[in-house]
């Protein structure tokens, strides 16, 4: 094996890793400046997101000079394409991130009102999924990355009900639309951070086993064999 | 037009030693395959069981069918040196004849075989040099200057033009670019390239962005034996077997 090639991956791997955690961290952040009413969190996401940017350009420099260095084929191949990728959905985390700080600092301008619908369970349950994908993309395990995917339907299914729930509360509350509305957006940024942590989970599917599921192309197909090689 | 290649239980020796084992390979007409594997594993053997070159080193033999196009390779009234006049090949070295002009380089496959009338010649050698890409840089020189006196890249594309000069079947290449710059080896791959709308390419290659980048098809040899033989982006990007993929990915042994 090149050394310099296997040091140039395991390089990579290392950076996305980092700014897979600088993403989670805005995603807490942001959370908790929803949950708290804390301005100053929001400022952390802010600080975090410019992290987030530059870990992105440095790891597409990385992974761009790795391709006209040393050529990778195979699986080598498909990782740096899955890294290039990942990258792009963690720096969208980023953003959304900010997304969620801002509409609560909003809120905090703002009385506060009875929101019918569980931010805190709905942020728990994005989170594993972008830690899930990150710890499948860790360990080149499918199967973790294949669990991230079943989960896409239940944050969708929440995002549903709190829209459903939010649009009733504006109806009701027509004089106090504001804070429902900025709710509505959080809940609509945490279900596109839920869907970058399945882009990630399908882009580590793609990097061990080479199996292109998006769209759903083969994840529930029977063309999908089990028995395939799917850790590394 | 190319032919299709069909090679059925290809097993091949030197002496008591076995270099290929039980090969089984189909090839499409007009396709370039390539054939890649370390050193040794038996790529060049295998080439040369197609045109019958392996037979003639002493002790060397051959067992199983090779179909090329409507010759029966090794079929008991195939003449051998029949088969190697309508399988041409090219080597890793550029060994054009040295005192031989560059025109009686092309021409001389086809005086072997008894053609000598003058202005067909003379057409089937600018044929043979414009195949090669060669034309334009040498046809104001073409009985004033020898084939040694050409760049290596040149003598390799003569080589190339000689070799087609007898209307092949089949084009073998051993290694075709692996003693020339990056300039002249973008030409052979171009030129391999433009080849395929008439020829059937067999190329062994060491250089795997260059399998990639020329082949439609590609075979990876391992101790004599074939491993995987699929489309080249499948063997480049999700290979099936795991010996196929930790070759190409530098990881082997």
């Amino acid at each position: 094996m090149r050394s310099r090639f296997q040091q140039g991956l395991d390089v990579l791997k290392e950076r996305l890793l980092e700014m897979g955690g600088m993403a989670e961290a805005a995603i807490e952040l942001a959370s908790e400046c929803y949950r708290k009413r804390d301005g100053q969190l929001a400022q952390q996401v802010f600080e975090r997101e410019k992290m987030i940017n530059d870990s992105e350009r440095h790891i597409d420099e990385l992974a761009v000079d790795l391709l006209a260095m040393q050529q990778p084929m195979a699986t080598d191949l498909r990782f740096v394409l899955a890294v290039l990728k990942i990258n792009s959905d963690l720096e969208r985390v980023g953003d959304l991130g900010v997304n969620i700080a801002q509409r609560s600092l909003d809120l905090i301008q703002e009385p506060e009102v009875d929101v019918p619908v569980d931010i805190a369970r709905m942020t728990t349950a994005v989170s594993t999924m972008v830690r899930r994908a990150l710890e499948s993309f860790l360990s080149g395990n499918a199967d973790v990355a294949h669990a991230v995917l079943q989960m896409d339907s239940i944050v969708d299914r929440m995002k549903d009900e709190a829209f459903v729930n939010l649009v009733t509360k504006m109806k009701d509350n027509s004089e106090n639309v504001r804070p429902y509305l900025d709710v509505l957006l959080i809940t609509r940024y945490l279900e596109r951070i839920a869907d970058h942590a399945t882009n990630i989970a399908e882009d580590v599917i793609f990097w061990v086993s080479g199996a292109d599921v998006r769209h759903n192309a083969m994840r529930l197909s029977e063309e999908f064999d089990p028995d395939a090689p799917r850790s590394r | 037009m190319g032919v299709g290649i069909e090679v059925k239980d290809l097993n091949a020796w030197f002496g008591k030693a076995q270099v290929l084992n039980e090969i089984n390979i189909k090839v499409a007409p007009n396709a370039v395959t390539a054939v890649i594997g370390p050193s040794g594993c038996g790529k060049s053997t295998f080439v040369r069981c197609l045109n019958r070159l392996h037979e003639t080193v002493p002790d060397a033999r051959v067992k199983g069918s090779v179909q090329v196009g409507d010759i029966d390779v090794y079929g008991t009234n195939t003449d051998a040196v029949d088969v190697r006049r309508r399988i041409g090949m090219v080597f890793q070295k550029p060994n054009p004849f040295p005192t031989m002009s560059i025109y009686d380089n092309v021409a001389a496959g086809l005086r072997l075989n008894g053609y000598n009338k003058r202005p067909e010649l003379d057409q089937i050698v600018e044929d043979a040099l414009r195949s090669a890409a060669l034309w334009d840089e040498v046809k104001d020189v073409l009985r004033k200057k020898s084939g040694s006196s050409l760049s290596g890249g040149q003598q390799q594309r003569l080589c190339i033009a000689r070799a087609l000069a007898v209307q092949p079947e089949l084009l073998l290449m051993d290694e075709p670019a692996s003693a020339l710059d990056p300039i002249s080896t973008g030409k052979i791959e171009e030129l391999i390239f433009q080849l395929k709308t008439q020829y059937t390419v067999v190329i062994v290659t060491h250089n795997m962005q260059q399998a990639a980048r020329v082949a439609d098809t590609t075979g990876f040899f391992l101790l004599g034996r074939l491993i995987e033989y699929d489309k080249t982006e499948k063997i480049f990007t999700t290979p099936s077997d795991k010996r196929t993929e930790d070759y190409i990915t530098g990881r082997f042994g």
